[in-house]
């Protein structure tokens, strides 16, 4: 009975969805995945979400409306605080990648479901996209003065060729730091919930007082199934938030 | 020494990040505390920060567990 138990790790293969054909192009296999399923799942969510909150739009919101509505506001204050005005104009981005992180990051939290942000490659796509996109704003904005990003004012010379090395590296890491904060959350949450789902299945199988204690991981999947939730948010904002500061020192280079 | 028992001890040791992730988390949040009591009234509007500091430093310990799992599975 053990050994029916999927490993903790089972939960992240990606395999083609069973009821469409596998599709195979040069010996490429581009069938289409539960990873994807699950990408096309949160980005229909999000629509229907905000379409069916701003349906029958109202001055006193509804439940969904207000909804709908916090998030917008929630968002648009974040990018404000962070990027001041100027930084409105890249709100859609910011937006559109808060919601969908984060209703990926919910909807992997659902049983049978799969979680596209717990594998590395969608969280660099993600990732490689603010990057370049922060690189692209700067050089239209500033031109070739968007490089004194990486000259710090008020060093003094002798220093400067140390902290250009440190800032030119700290600034190519940031999409790498960017995706594995985000991966690393997710993978990490999933995996504690499976290995203490089979703590319980283990001392359950135990016999005796033994599948008594088995109600004690069970308590503890419940405390961090709550956890989870709140790192779900948490991940999809810090991702916002750190979006609105690169963009931020993008658009304003050293003026703060 | 076998190369699986160091792949093992390897692992184990990368996952001391978390003792920094710890530390870490330990210190937002009892700053945070030991501030919002000496001004609560503008306690209420740093939540972001300190839920902000919480999240980039939990990150920090999880690249340690990311890097135990390359060593195991990589």
């Amino acid at each position: 009975m053990l050994n029916m138990i999927a490993g903790p790790m089972e939960q992240f293969t990606v395999k083609p969805v069973g009821w469409l054909p596998n599709i195979t192009v040069g010996g490429l296999d581009l069938s289409f995945t539960n990873a994807a399923l699950w990408m096309v799942i949160a980005a229909v969510g999000v629509s229907a979400f905000l379409l069916i909150g701003m349906a029958r739009a109202a001055m006193v919101p509804g439940r969904m409306q207000s909804m709908a509505e916090l998030s917008y506001e929630f968002i648009a204050n974040t990018v404000r605080n962070n990027a001041g005005e100027e930084g409105m104009k890249y709100f859609p981005l910011i937006f559109t990648l808060f919601m969908f992180v984060l209703f990926c990051n919910l909807f992997g939290l659902l049983p049978y479901s799969f979680t596209p942000t717990s594998h590395i490659i969608v969280t660099f796509a993600l990732a490689a996209l603010v990057f370049l996109t922060v690189i692209i704003v700067g050089l239209l904005r500033h031109g070739l003065h968007f490089f004194s990003l990486f000259v710090p004012s008020g060093v003094p010379g002798w220093l400067l060729p140390l902290i250009v090395v440190i800032e030119v590296i700290s600034f190519l890491s940031r999409p790498i730091s960017l995706s594995v904060r985000l991966f690393a959350n997710m993978l990490a949450g999933h995996t504690m919930l499976k290995v203490f789902a089979g703590f319980v299945v283990s001392l359950g199988a135990a016999g005796g007082i033994m599948s008594a204690g088995a109600i004690l991981p069970l308590l503890g999947i419940v405390a961090v199934t709550a956890l989870e939730f709140l790192v779900a948010f948490l991940q999809a904002y810090v991702f916002a938030v750190l979006t609105s500061i690169y963009l931020n020192d993008a658009i304003h280079l050293h003026e703060h | 020494m076998e190369a699986e028992a160091a792949k093992f001890i390897g692992a184990g040791l990368a996952s001391l990040a978390l003792l920094g992730a710890g530390i870490g988390i330990g210190n937002i949040f009892g700053n945070f505390l030991s501030g919002a009591l000496r001004n609560p009234g503008a306690a209420a509007s740093q939540n972001g920060n300190l839920l902000l500091g919480f999240a980039l430093c939990e990150a920090t310990g999880l690249f340690g567990l990311v890097l135990a799992f390359v060593i195991l599975f990589g």
